[in-house]
């Protein structure tokens, strides 16, 4: 079991022949995803890698049955992208696109849940349910199949601490990055929930960062409605306020979002956290009782 | 990215926002003539990209021509919070019955744009909201159809502005809202906005957050104030590298802004202190790398250098070899400790021995000896 993506997931990619979209399909074919379909514009009835390629959405879905996508599209066509998804019918949409202007999100988001489907990102590495399919941009080599999940608003800080997991014989069901933008179309809550909800899930980790308070409604998840443990890791203990820190939405305003903040409402609602990233592979074997 | 008071004003006096007659100055004698223009009372305002102006003694009143130029001769030059004052704002002085706050913003947890107004106006709203959150009053804007105007009158009922400026307070809120989203801002704030003892209402001050990822459609570009970015953020910038400048003396170089946070933690916990927080992003490509450890050794205070690059798909043996080409191109040596995972991770490290870098396994060890080299 899993969550979000498994082998029956159908992946259509937005954007398959540019340069991102082309190498991280040769990618996730690669890990055994099954990718059904890709879309550029203009390019239709050409194939990529064996990948059919179409020239909207609708016609992709109507052919291949695709019921996942990913975008990699450049952040001004990424919102219209997403929009043409939605319209298409396709009911898990992760975008992987970084720099999309805020108000195009805010709206695209609207749209998007006011209609069912399920957003991750944008700005977000992906997700990978491990031996199963790998959607996005995270390395597949890293994961081992077991009973952890993980959710991170970060990408390569995830893989560090997959890494580690692994390397401890932690292996996981689904690793999901819900992206470092201020708005973002799949919160914390959203996947601890999932998680709570998977059998084969038995402790998630939940790596934060500064800016915002997803983390501390996070907190106030694990403390009404979950019963797996969670441990949680928050970066930026070190950022001065009023920086942005790379990720848009990575920024202490007005002395709220700061990491001290999160990391007392996490250890408040029962979740472990670590102080260094280091600790978290050791945390989760220790609530897992190994 | 944020703009001086001067500049919002000028962006958001086309949406219809009563701004009393403003102008920049920046020497006494242009503070002068601008008074002498306007014949009347002026208030003469620092233009700095930070809060707390008032108390800095940075904002005052001029009655005359001849007063305008001696306020501007003192806080022109003026250092407020680490800025140096280079311009200053000469605005019509208003009576003032009645301060308010006002603020259009992007709200995270909504995800709407929410409007924001209190009757504690002309202190930070931060204040009002840990003293008197229940005087902060909100309304939440449609996605789609935008701020409607009952919900400008509400906020204004909500907040006891007098019935007599509803229409007038109407109009103020629907142009902010207008303003935000014309201008892809963040926030959009008016403290104070104010009524006067003639029934008139004023938007005494003015902050504007701009939103980066838009700058591609608006011409954001000329409104940055280089003077006011440090020289090596500036730098940065300029080659699409991530860089915050911070007080330590461990240089860092990173892949991934989490990653790039947690590593100064990780320093921090081990008894050192980061010197800036800088992510090269995905690729670690040798030209970035190199221009990343150029603007971190231009800094004297860095002792040491830490590489931390969680390659994943990346090649490290290439990530390897660009570190390497990149100390080529740098005149000052520091001791350095490099840190590197992902695919060809052994050939990588083998490079790095051979350039005598500190090759180090896990980001704990990585961080603990850089600690150690930045005290010798």
């Amino acid at each position: 079991m899993s969550i979000l993506i498994d082998k029956t997931t159908r992946l259509l990619v937005q954007g398959i022949t540019g340069r991102e979209g082309e190498f991280h399909t040769r990618q996730m074919l690669a890990y055994g995803t099954n990718v059904v379909a890709g879309v550029t514009p203009g390019r239709g009835g050409q194939q990529l890698a064996d990948v059919p390629v179409f020239d909207t959405a609708k016609d992709a879905v109507r052919a291949t049955g695709a019921n996942t996508s990913v975008i990699f599209v450049p952040a001004p066509f990424a919102p219209d992208a997403i929009i043409e998804e939605v319209d298409a019918g396709i009911g898990l949409i992760v975008c992987i696109t970084e720099g999309i202007p805020t108000l195009d999100m805010l709206r695209v988001y609207h749209y998007a849940v006011d209609r069912g489907v399920r957003l991750i990102g944008p700005n977000c590495p992906g997700l990978i349910t491990s031996e199963q399919a790998k959607v996005g941009i995270m390395p597949g080599h890293i994961t081992r199949p077991g009973p952890v999940g993980l959710v991170s608003r970060s990408g390569t800080l995830t893989y560090e601490v997959v890494n580690q997991l692994s390397q401890s014989g932690l292996g996981q069901t689904t690793c999901v990055g819900i992206g470092g933008d201020p708005i973002i179309g799949t919160s914390f809550v959203d996947v601890l929930s999932l998680f709570e909800a998977d059998p084969a899930t038995e402790a998630v980790v939940l790596i934060g960062e500064i800016g915002g308070s997803d983390e501390e409604q996070a907190a106030t998840f694990v403390a009404t409605g979950m019963s797996k443990p969670v441990v949680g890791f928050i970066a930026g203990r070190t950022a001065p306020p009023g920086k942005r820190m790379g990720h848009a939405g990575a920024i202490i305003s007005g002395g709220a979002g700061t990491a001290a903040e999160k990391m007392r409402a996490l250890a408040e609602a029962g979740v472990r956290v670590a102080e260094n990233p280091s600790e978290v592979a050791g945390l989760v074997g220790k609530a897992l009782g190994r | 990215m944020n703009i001086h008071e001067y500049q919002a004003k000028e962006l958001l006096a086309p949406h219809g926002l009563p701004i009393p007659r403003f102008r920049v100055a920046a020497s006494p004698a242009e503070a002068r003539e601008i008074a002498a223009e306007f014949g009347q009372p002026v208030v003469v305002k620092a233009q700095v990209l930070v809060g707390g102006r008032g108390k800095a003694g940075g904002v005052k009143l001029a009655r005359s021509p001849q007063e305008a130029e001696a306020a501007a001769g003192q806080i022109l030059g003026m250092d407020i919070k680490g800025h140096t004052v280079r311009r200053v704002l000469v605005s019509e002085a208003v009576d003032i019955r009645r301060e308010y706050y006002l603020s259009a913003v992007v709200d995270r947890g909504s995800k709407r744009v929410i409007l924001m107004a209190s009757n504690e106006g002309g202190v930070e709203i931060e204040e009002v909201a840990r003293q008197h959150p229940e005087k902060i009053v909100r309304v939440e804007a449609d996605p789609f159809l935008g701020l409607f105007d009952y919900q400008a009158r509400e906020l204004a009922l909500a907040m006891d502005l007098p019935k007599s400026y509803l229409r007038d307070f109407t109009r103020v809120a629907r142009a902010l809202y207008q303003s935000l989203v014309e201008w892809d801002a963040s926030l959009v704030e008016i403290n104070p906005l104010v009524t006067t003892d003639k029934g008139a209402i004023w938007a005494l001050d003015a902050k504007m957050v701009l939103d980066d990822n838009a700058a591609w459609r608006h011409s954001f570009e000329q409104l940055r104030d280089l003077s006011a970015e440090d020289p090596f953020e500036r730098e940065a910038r300029e080659k699409g590298i991530s860089y915050v400048k911070l007080d330590g003396n461990i240089g860092c170089v990173v892949n991934g802004a989490g990653l790039a946070m947690a590593t100064m933690d990780v320093i921090k916990l081990k008894g050192g202190a980061p010197a800036n927080f800088l992510d090269i992003g995905g690729g670690a490509k040798a030209e970035t790398v190199a221009a990343a450890l150029a603007i971190i050794l231009s800094d004297v205070n860095v002792k040491a250098v830490l590489f931390n690059i969680f390659g994943g798909i990346t090649r490290c043996d290439e990530v390897a070899r660009g570190i390497v080409s990149a100390l080529g191109q740098v005149s000052r040596r520091v001791p350095m400790v490099v840190r590197l995972v992902g695919t060809n991770e052994e050939e990588g490290r083998e490079i790095l021995r051979q350039a005598e870098l500190i090759a180090a396994q896990s980001m704990d060890e990585a961080a603990a000896r850089v600690v150690e080299v930045s005290r010798q």
